[in-house]
């Protein structure tokens, strides 16, 4: 089964170079290279999955994802940027991307990371799992949701490894769990970093107006 | 004493603070000359400019204590006393009115904020002083009081060498002069004003353009002349991932700040120097933050050791390395994916890792984990108990 994606990114040679890279086993049904093109062509195409340049002018991936996702909820989206702050990685899984990935990422690793966004689990980065680990690290002196505001102590082990920069498999190795089960608590993780109200993703994700 | 001014004086000058102390009092003597330029250097003398660096307890700060003004107050009506007696008297119609002027001078243009709580000088908020009076709300009473200890010097000066009607005339006339020159020079000083905005603005524009191109210069464009020079792929890639790594950091923010003052900058540091000089890609993830100590320093250079190894036995050129600051511990992880090795096969002899790496951590009192199996990877832990305070979130 083929994977329908959609490139967007406001520089053609990293377009091309992604393209030539996935589409020997994806489907790459289109790409844009500004954010009006790129709401255009992913309501017309309705692919699958969007890689999503972070920083583009005009709004940039925020405004994508926040224009696409009330009429199309089943489109996923998967992060791209060159920056690791934290406040643009926070910012576009806040507003729904299911995970983030530096475009300094090898071939193969982004090919399996689009492959897991189809299949409705979350893409995290060692790096994303080191900011998550940050912004849960200090017990919230007021947890409005307790649920949404801590990690569980699986989760937090699941995340240390990925940031230590093992593949979802080894973690599953080293744990004794299946690689269904890291996806599953990678998954409930992402749910928490999405709506969790804790200071410090809020405020992440309201800094994001840089640049 | 009063307000550091005899002890700047005397630091300008190379002299004894006494000796200063000494003249201003003999000054004050000779018909209370002292007294006035006192108060004048006071408010006139730059005060020291302060390094953010220094802790404010460091810092040689006068304090305006109550009793010290209360003090130098009876000082100085000693001295007046002392020349009212002793016929070296210039007239009452001269010397109430400078009093009166003179402290209603001090009291609106002394440098700092005596009716702040802590009674300390806050020099690091003043521009000019009438700027810092007109900040502060707590300022206010203080300007209105010198206001009035200046006007009534004034109007005791003209009461005493004119008559009060006569007075009122010259008052009259000044007032319908500032009038006329506030008509007159009004527009032109608001124009002039919002030029000297419009201009200060412009300037610190080009002045961060500058800077920003100076930089880009030095940094990107260097690259990329480096990158067009570079014969093989992997240098390449080495000096995209330098420039990379610099870029970023100065784009957020992370590099002006003391190199390696922190540990999470120590990491990055570290890890930005091993892959220009070994030609690594070190994949560096830091959760939580601590000030940098002798420990967390042994940490980063075992971290750097083992980084090394990997780079040189794995067969991989990717390392991750993984630090996680927590309250009671501080944890490190290295890891490859690369060709591994068995820990028990090692020789006794080969003792690189041994030394540079399981004995520095141990030294400070943590412990070393080596995880190998031949084909599966590579991955140091090393564990530093915390022996200072708390951990603080990075961001």
């Amino acid at each position: 089964m083929t994977v329908r994606v959609f490139i967007v990114d406001d520089h053609e040679l990293f377009r091309s170079g992604v393209r030539s890279e996935l589409q020997d086993d994806l489907e790459i049904v289109g790409d844009a290279g500004t954010v009006g093109e790129a709401i255009a062509g992913i309501r017309e195409l309705e692919p699958e999955v969007v890689l999503l340049d972070v920083h583009m002018p005009a709004g940039g991936g925020l405004a994508v994802i926040e224009a696409i996702r009330a009429d199309l909820p089943e489109v996923r989206f998967l992060a791209l940027s060159v920056s690791d702050a934290a406040e643009d990685v926070i910012g576009v899984i806040r507003a729904g991307a299911r995970g983030y990935v530096t475009k300094s990422i090898a071939p193969e690793e982004l090919h399996a990371a689009v492959r897991r966004i189809h299949d409705g689990d979350a893409v995290f980065s060692p790096r994303l799992a080191g900011f998550v680990l940050d912004a849960f690290l200090t017990e919230p002196t007021t947890p409005i949701d307790p649920e949404l505001d801590h990690l569980s102590p699986r989760e937090r082990e699941v995340l240390r490894f990925i940031a230590r920069g093992y593949s979802y498999k080894e973690v599953g190795t080293e744990l004794g769990i299946s690689v269904k089960t890291v996806e599953t608590h990678v998954s409930a993780v992402l749910r928490k970093l999405q709506l969790s109200s804790r200071y410090e993703l809020s405020r992440w994700a309201a800094d994001h107006s840089i640049v | 004493m009063l307000a550091g001014v005899a002890g700047g004086v005397a630091e300008h000058l190379g002299l004894d603070p006494f000796v200063v102390r000494l003249a201003f009092l003999v000054l004050a003597f000779a018909a209370g000359f002292g007294v006035v330029v006192y108060l004048l250097l006071w408010v006139l003398a730059p005060s020291e400019p302060v390094d953010a660096a220094v802790p404010a307890a460091k810092r040689h700060i006068p304090r305006l204590a109550a009793r010290e003004l209360l003090g130098g107050g009876l000082i100085v009506a000693g001295v007046l006393i002392i020349l009212w007696f002793s016929g070296l008297w210039f007239g009452d119609g001269l010397a109430w009115p400078v009093t009166l002027a003179a402290i209603g001078f001090a009291v609106l243009w002394a440098r700092g904020s005596s009716e702040e709580g802590r009674g300390r000088l806050d020099l690091a908020s003043i521009g000019t002083p009438l700027e810092a009076l007109l900040r502060t709300r707590e300022s206010r009473p203080r300007l209105v009081v010198g206001a009035l200890l200046i006007l009534g010097g004034m109007v005791v000066f003209l009461a005493a060498t004119t008559t009060l009607a006569a007075a009122a005339n010259v008052i009259l006339a000044v007032l319908v002069t500032a009038g006329g020159l506030a008509l007159l020079a009004g527009p032109w000083l608001w124009r002039l004003a919002n030029d000297l905005i419009e201009e200060r603005t412009s300037r610190i524009r080009t002045q961060a353009r500058a800077e920003m191109a100076a930089h880009l210069h030095d940094s990107v464009l260097q690259t990329l002349a480096l990158i067009q020079r570079a014969k093989e792929p992997r240098e390449m890639v080495s000096l995209a991932r330098t420039q990379e790594r610099d870029l970023r950091a100065w784009l957020y923010g992370r590099a002006p700040r003391v190199q390696g003052a922190r540990l999470h900058d120590a990491i990055d540091a570290m890890a930005g120097r091993l892959e220009r000089s070994h030609r690594l890609k070190v994949e560096a993830v830091v959760v939580g933050d601590a000030e940098l100590d002798d420990d967390l320093r042994a940490l980063v250079a075992a971290c750097s050791e083992a980084i090394l190894n990997a780079g040189k036995h794995a067969g991989i050129a990717e390392v991750s390395v993984y630090v996680e600051v927590e309250d009671d511990q501080i944890n490190g992880f290295v890891r490859d994916s690369g060709v591994g090795f068995d820990p028990a096969a090692v020789p006794e002899d080969r003792r690189g890792i041994a030394d540079s790496i399981v004995k520095r951590i141990e030294r400070h009192g943590g412990s070393v984990e080596i995880r190998s199996r031949p084909g599966a990877g590579t991955e140091v832990q090393l564990h530093l108990p915390r022996r200072v305070a708390a951990a603080v979130p990075f961001a």
